[in-house]
């Protein structure tokens, strides 16, 4: 059954494209690239802290590169997208695009000459932007440095770099319309909904996807992937032991360490560093509005009676590499367990159901981001052999989370130090 | 009983497995290049290759050395013969209290075995573990260049961020 609506799907998708390719969406004719001058102070700082919200540094730039020029790699399960530069370049970038090609694209999935884009480009949450946010936002591009440089092509295999057979994936996953405020919440409560559902898209990565890498609805920030990292659930049974409060959930947001929850690593670090320039309130809001979703500890399984074998308290050598390569910094004698080595026990990821996240702080570790002080946590990579990390993997989820060893753990360590071996060997741009 | 290599020569020892490599390192064997900093992992002045991957010494306990192989400062170079890295070092005179200088010389070296033609974001992420409290990095990074066969020069470097 499954198959046969799948199948469904998939041929009304590619109906969809073939009809949307007759009909196709119309170009939006180019301006005259507007001058900074013409856009007001305040419009242009506003439109930077609601960049910030969005994350658009994070995917229109490449590591070391100019900002918002694109070319960053995402990787889908179906290929590579490199984003777009969004730098107001009149031939590379979106120079010449008008207010409202730029609004359309933002909240219609469309460039300006009308063809449709990929949704790693999130406008899925970017639909309920509202006009006046569009507006800043459009102020702050059209007042950067343009820079000349061209996207690298797609990676995609056919039909996918088709372009019209998004039409056919709008039809099923994109729904578009602005936000509507909840009447009974608070305005501060109304402002978090807008911006996590919209602009700041949590979901992208928080919500699982179907097959189809759509997110599915129905398990709105229930834990989904990014990256090659897990995005834990932030709604419903959540992977960390220790609950939440507002100040320990701002202050992890804007890259802070917290005792129980460490510190924003891997895909979430920039957006952390990213929500620690905005202003409190905009934080503030977003803690309002998911908070409440937050129950932690409640979805933890009763520790399961692990034998020794699995790693149990027979395994010596896994408790050896413990005291050695971590509890300097994380056991309670520590002295460093007050500044950034937290209790392992504590931990969503020696908790989360996969090792993904586990084993790429294990191996590549946490830097701070550049040019900031932060946590730092040495990356392990060199220093474990595949199987010590299982026999350390196998003691910690005994010892610190009193759960059974992962299935996934082998699979999961030669894709990390994969990808880990790929991004030494990516070229910067 | 632990066995393992030392600058390709077995080596084996009865010290408690949960011993740190540096300890053993320094005390048993008398190779005081790798030096104790932080003995947390959070300074690099302690860091050696282990199977050509730079890791700290300081963390590393004895058990998760069976059968592998371990490179010192010492095994790189001499003071009358010292390594081409090592030599890059004393080029740039790259030492000022020479403390660190041990630790950023072996990473360095870890750096070229992955890569030998780092980009200049590549030399700078990947010393970028190591602390240096004199304040020689940009002697450092010199030292490193000239170790890629880079151009040496800050002049240089910058011209490479640039056009990047």
């Amino acid at each position: 059954m499954k198959i046969l609506i799948s199948a469904l799907v998939v041929i009304v998708v590619l109906a969809g494209a073939a009809l949307a390719y007759a009909l196709g969406p119309s170009a939006i004719a180019t301006v005259e690239r507007p001058m900074p001058e013409s856009f007001s102070g305040a419009e242009v700082k506003r439109g930077a802290e609601l960049a910030r919200l969005g994350y658009c540094n994070t995917c229109h730039t490449v590591r070391g590169g100019d900002p918002y020029a694109g070319g960053y790699a995402i990787e889908t399960s179906f290929g590579t997208i490199y984003s777009t530069n969004i730098t107001p370049d009149e031939e590379t970038g979106i120079g010449r695009w008008s207010q409202e090609a730029f609004s359309r694209s933002l909240r219609e999935g469309l460039d300006r000459e009308g063809h449709h884009l990929y949704p790693a480009f999130p406008y899925t949450h970017f639909t309920k932007l509202t006009d006046q946010d569009a507006r800043a936002l459009y102020a702050f591009f059209m007042t950067r440095t343009p820079i000349r440089r061209s996207p690298r092509e797609n990676d995609l295999p056919f039909p996918l770099n088709w372009r019209p057979v998004l039409a056919g994936w709008k039809l099923f996953f994109f729904d578009s319309g602005r936000f509507e405020p909840d009447g009974n919440a608070s305005d501060t409560v109304n402002h978090g909904a807008y911006l996590v559902e919209g602009l700041s898209h949590c979901g992208a990565c928080h919500t699982p996807r179907n097959f189809l890498q759509a997110e599915k609805r129905d398990d709105f920030l229930r834990g989904g992937e990014a990256e090659g990292w897990t995005a834990p659930a932030i709604a419903g049974d959540l992977p960390t032991p220790k609950g939440w409060t507002e100040a320990g959930l701002k202050s992890y947001l804007t890259g802070s360490f917290t005792a129980d929850h460490g510190v924003a690593a891997g895909p979430m670090q920039p957006v952390a560093e990213n929500l620690a320039a905005v202003p409190a309130a905009d934080v503030e809001a977003i803690a309002a509005y998911v908070l409440p979703k937050m129950r932690s500890g409640a979805g933890k399984l009763a520790p399961a009676a692990a034998t020794s074998e699995q790693g149990g308290n027979g395994n010596d050598e896994g408790r050896v590499l413990y005291a050695g390569l971590c509890a300097s910094c994380h056991e309670a004698s520590s002295p460093a367990r007050r500044a950034h080595g937290m209790n392992l026990a504590d931990s969503s990821a020696l908790n989360e159901a996969t090792s993904r996240n586990f084993v790429n702080f294990v191996l590549a570790g946490v830097q701070p981001p550049e040019g900031r002080a932060g946590s730092f946590m040495p990356a392990l990579a060199g220093s474990l052999t595949d199987e010590q990390l299982t026999v350390l993997a196998a003691y910690l989820r005994h010892a610190k989370a009193g759960l059974r060893p992962w299935d996934d753990l082998g699979k999961t360590i030669s894709n990390v130090r994969e990808t880990m071996r790929r991004a030494d060997a990516e070229p910067q741009r | 009983m632990t066995r393992f290599t030392v600058n390709d020569r077995p080596f084996s020892t009865e010290t408690d497995v949960e011993t740190p490599l540096l300890y053993v390192l320094r005390n048993e064997l008398e190779l005081n290049g790798a030096k104790f900093g932080c003995g947390l992992g959070q300074c690099g002045a302690c860091t050696v290759l282990l199977d050509g991957e730079a890791v700290f010494s300081c963390l590393i306990p004895l058990a998760a050395l069976e059968g592998r192989n371990v490179t010192t400062l010492e095994g790189l170079g001499t003071i009358d013969d010292p390594g081409p890295v090592q030599a890059a070092f004393i080029e740039e005179q790259a030492a000022q209290c020479g403390y660190c200088i041990p630790g950023m010389i072996m990473r360095t070296q870890g750096m070229l075995n992955r890569n030998p033609a780092p980009s200049e974001r590549e030399i700078r992420e990947h010393l970028n573990p190591n602390l240096c409290r004199c304040g020689t990095h940009m002697r450092i990074l010199r030292a490193a260049r000239r170790a890629a066969g880079k151009p040496a020069g800050d002049q240089a470097a910058l011209a490479e961020r640039s056009a990047t």
